[in-house]
């Protein structure tokens, strides 16, 4: 059912990396480090500003796909990944979109479940790609029954 | 400051056990991330899907493995972070983080990483290539 999306893009949308959003997910990962937060750090270090955790990408938004309708509720998160040419700085401007990368179905133990694969990029403000990740996203046959139905 | 040069293959970084999971915290985690599943957040709701209670978002978990590297930055960066989900974080889990040195090839090491809770069971699994610069 999700099969014909492969391939399907979402349209781009500009990010910041907000200052705000940095510390306060930094703090609800238990991890206020200076190297995020603090600017004096942030300009002494090689970076020469502050950078983003490594799963921030989390916060951005990636646009719409057409057609893709996932509820929010009832999916697994099954693997993520994330691939970095450099780290997040914040302040700076990243345009992100999602592609449907894959969709397989196999038998598990909850009977057949469909596994969605989104792979997500994030460009710098020359276009040049900043990460890029992958998402796996389990869907159960219970909530598939109630997309098809 | 500290540094990688001195690990070796085959040694860790200092396992980090982290408090035990409570609501706050994921509540938190919910507003920073954007993750507003209310699996994660509200009691009802889990049930609703068959749980027994609230589950920390995989990504909270994720997201706290990766803080080991966080001193490190001004040596390199986490290039490749790849992670696989395998277990549950029930609200009281105490979880441990760990992250041993598998290879180290040039200016890549590769860390196996994981998340156990307090049973000894894994609840994330994977790895961590990290990016050291020439200089």
């Amino acid at each position: 059912m999700f099969k014909e999306h492969i391939g399907k893009q979402s349209n781009k949308v500009k990010n910041i990396v907000e200052r705000g959003a940095v510390k306060k997910f930094a703090e609800s990962l238990g991890d206020l480090h200076p190297i995020f937060i603090d600017e004096g750090t942030g300009q002494n270090s090689r970076y020469k500003r502050n950078i983003a955790p490594p799963t921030f990408p989390r916060v951005f938004d990636y646009g719409t796909i057409q057609g893709l309708n996932l509820p929010n509720k009832g999916l697994i998160h099954g693997e993520q990944t994330y691939h970095y040419e450099r780290p997040l700085l914040v302040g700076e401007e990243i345009t992100c979109y999602s592609v449907i990368k894959n969709y397989f179905e196999k038998k598990g133990t909850q009977g057949e479940m469909g596994f969605l694969v989104l792979e997500s990029f994030g460009e710098d403000e020359m276009g040049k790609q900043v990460f890029s990740s992958t998402q796996t996203v389990i869907i159960t046959e219970a909530v598939r029954k109630v997309l098809i139905g | 400051m500290s540094s990688l040069a001195e690990l070796k293959v085959g040694e860790s970084l200092k396992e980090v056990q982290l408090d035990p999971v409570d609501r706050i915290t994921l509540i938190k985690y919910a507003g920073a991330s954007g993750d507003y599943n209310p699996i994660h957040t509200i009691d009802e709701e889990a049930k609703k899907v068959g749980l027994p209670g609230i589950i920390a978002h995989g990504m909270w978990t994720m997201g706290n493995l990766g803080k080991l590297f966080t001193e490190f930055y001004e040596e390199g960066f986490i290039q490749d972070y790849t992670i696989r989900f395998k277990g549950m974080v029930f609200l009281n889990d105490v979880v441990t983080l760990q992250a041993e040195l598998a290879e180290e090839n040039e200016n890549i090491l590769t860390f196996h990483v994981r998340a156990v809770n307090q049973n000894g069971n894994e609840v994330i699994k994977g790895d961590i290539l990290y990016h050291r610069y020439a200089s």
